[in-house]
């Protein structure tokens, strides 16, 4: 199966590459994630229980807090980290967050990765270069 | 990105390594925005504190003491540095105790200690300790055009909304390198033209004391998102306290960090001025139904009627607001099995210990505290399950932190509930 290839921008550089987490939901930092789980906690949330660790997290943006970037710097020195982030909304609060996670990320994209991108398929994150390579995982 | 001489310097270690990073953490960060310039900023509001579960922790695992907890958690540095004096003038947010009322608040000897180290460390760089989520209150006010570098919601817009001064909703780290450098990227809210309205908002209803303009901001928030309402038709010129709650209710339902009040705010001398000849994306209004789904949607966690905190403050209140609550309660008694705490800056509780509000607070059994809040520092008097608070900020995050019920009403019927033990407030 030939592997779907989307565009971006980079916003924090790395190669990698790994099972995706998608959501539509934005996430919140402080409040909304236990970063010594790596699990998303807000109430209502799509992804409530689910951890991120080891993932490459897709979702639209941060939401909340100012705290949002220091959560996501708990959980990276906690080893909780998301694998690499693609999102689409660029704000303060996931530029940061992103920087200070250590972890890939990318932003802008040819095409909607929310559209492309679906839980459990497996992702090439090459941020230097700004190219997402997704394999879709097989159908049950 | 563009760097100008004094950043390159910076940047190449000329001013000492904890500059240096700080500089490029900046340029790090400016580069993930898309940012292509930074600019000069001489106001941060940050939070240094090393006093929450996990940096606690943390601290005590690794040596370096605090120029570690400030090297990895404020310039994002494994490698521990020696801090510098701070460029910038800088302030601090709210902390996590306030450590005048631990034993009241349940908070360690040791937490304390911890929290005093703080203190010296923030006090010998030039962290000024104002310890508060509304540094505006206690003599942080820029002016109109002034870039800074702010943390906390509920400041931000009212830096941005109220103040026409200019700020993105910075972090720890940004916060941290920014004061190091005097520098900010130049993004988002600190260019003009990312400053318009988006969003036409008609005021068809009276919208008077600070409870009116909370389920405003409540409203408001939750239908704009991110985006920057206009307020039309605001019959009365408000006061510092009603933007205020306005601002810290819009901030958490939504992500508003700025909006105009036509004919009050510094960048609304009109309707056309607050949209720079822009059509707005949408007009909402704000009527008698839209106001009642507001104040449904703050008291959705309210069930039982007996009440065993009311809690004050959110965001810390003002010396007027003390003021109010003293003149409300003075000559009652707070019920046997309720609890009044009032949240302010440890400055205006100065004022407060003078002008005799103090005494009249605690004569009736209430506590004036400072420094913290109970979503922020987790701190609430014990066995608490439904609280009574006359925040929608507040109403909005104490449940979800706290796991309580939550009732919002009017200054007026939280002071009642503290002393009946009932809550009996209702919409007017």
């Amino acid at each position: 199966m030939s592997a779907i290839v989307l565009h971006g921008r980079k916003v924090v550089g790395g190669c990698v590459e790994g099972e995706a987490l998608v959501t539509r939901d934005h996430i919140s930092g402080w409040g909304g994630i236990d970063p010594r789980t790596g699990t998303i906690i807000e109430t209502r949330h799509a992804l409530r229980g689910q951890s991120f660790k080891g993932k490459v997290l897709v979702f639209p943006g941060a939401k909340g807090s100012s705290g949002w970037s220091s959560q996501f710097h708990i959980a990276r020195l906690a080893g909780t980290a998301p694998l690499a982030m693609l999102f689409n909304e660029m704000t303060t609060k996931i530029a940061l967050g992103a920087v200070v996670t250590h972890a890939p990320a990318m932003t802008d994209f040819d095409r909607d990765p929310l559209e492309a991108i679906a839980t459990g398929d497996w992702v090439k994150v090459d941020a230097d270069r700004g190219v997402v390579e997704v394999t879709k995982k097989p159908r049950a | 990105m563009k760097l100008a001489d004094d950043e390159k310097a910076m940047l190449d270690g000329r001013q000492g390594p904890a500059r240096q990073r700080a500089m490029d953490l900046l340029v790090r960060y400016g580069e993930a925005l898309g940012a292509e310039r930074l600019v000069d900023t001489n106001n941060v509001c940050a939070t240094v504190g090393a006093t929450t579960p996990f940096l606690r922790d943390w601290a005590a695992e690794h040596p370096g003491g605090l120029d570690a907890v400030f090297s990895e958690f404020s310039l994002d540095s494994a490698e521990v540095l020696e801090i510098p004096k701070v460029k910038a003038y800088t302030c601090h947010v709210q902390q996590g105790i306030d450590p005048e009322h631990a034993v009241e608040q349940g908070v360690s000897p040791q937490l304390v200690q911890l929290y005093r180290k703080g203190e010296a460390f923030m006090g010998r760089i030039g962290v000024q300790l104002l310890n508060t989520c509304a540094p505006y209150q206690v003599g942080n006010v820029p002016v109109k055009g002034e870039h800074c570098a702010w943390m906390e919601s509920s400041a931000v817009i009212y830096c941005n909304g109220a103040l026409g001064a200019r700020t993105n909703a910075e972090g720890r780290e940004s916060a941290g390198a920014a004061m190091l450098t005097g520098k900010i990227p130049y993004w988002g809210y600190h260019l003009h033209g990312n400053r318009l309205g988006t969003h036409l908002v008609e005021i068809e209803v009276e919208v008077k004391d600070t409870a009116d303009w909370g389920l405003l901001g409540y409203y408001i928030g939750e239908v704009v998102q991110e985006q920057i309402p206009v307020l039309n038709g605001i019959g009365h010129v408000p006061n510092l306290a009603r933007l205020k709650h306005f601002g810290a209710a819009a901030a958490s339902s939504g992500g508003v960090e700025m909006y105009h009040v036509v004919g009050i705010t510094p960048e609304a001398p009109s309707l056309a001025a607050a949209f720079g000849g822009r059509k707005p994306l949408a007009t909402l209004k704000y009527g008698a139904a839209e106001r009642r789904r507001a104040y449904e949607q703050v008291n959705s966690t309210g069930r039982d009627r007996q009440v065993d905190y009311v809690m004050l403050g959110c965001p810390h209140y003002s010396l007027e607001q003390i003021w109010e609550a003293c003149q409300l309660l003075e000559g009652q008694r707070v019920h046997a099995s309720t609890s009044l705490w009032i949240f302010t800056p440890s400055a205006i509780k100065q004022i407060a210990d003078r002008n005799g509000y103090t005494k009249i607070i605690s004569d009736a059994g209430g506590v004036l505290m400072t420094d913290n809040c109970s979503a922020f520092g987790r701190v609430m008097p014990k066995g608490t399950k439904v609280a009574a608070v006359d925040s929608a900020k507040q109403a909005h995050y104490l449940p979800a932190i706290m796991g309580v019920q939550a009732w919002f009403g009017t200054t007026a019927e939280c002071i009642q509930a503290a002393v009946t033990g009932r809550w009996s407030g209702g919409m007017r």
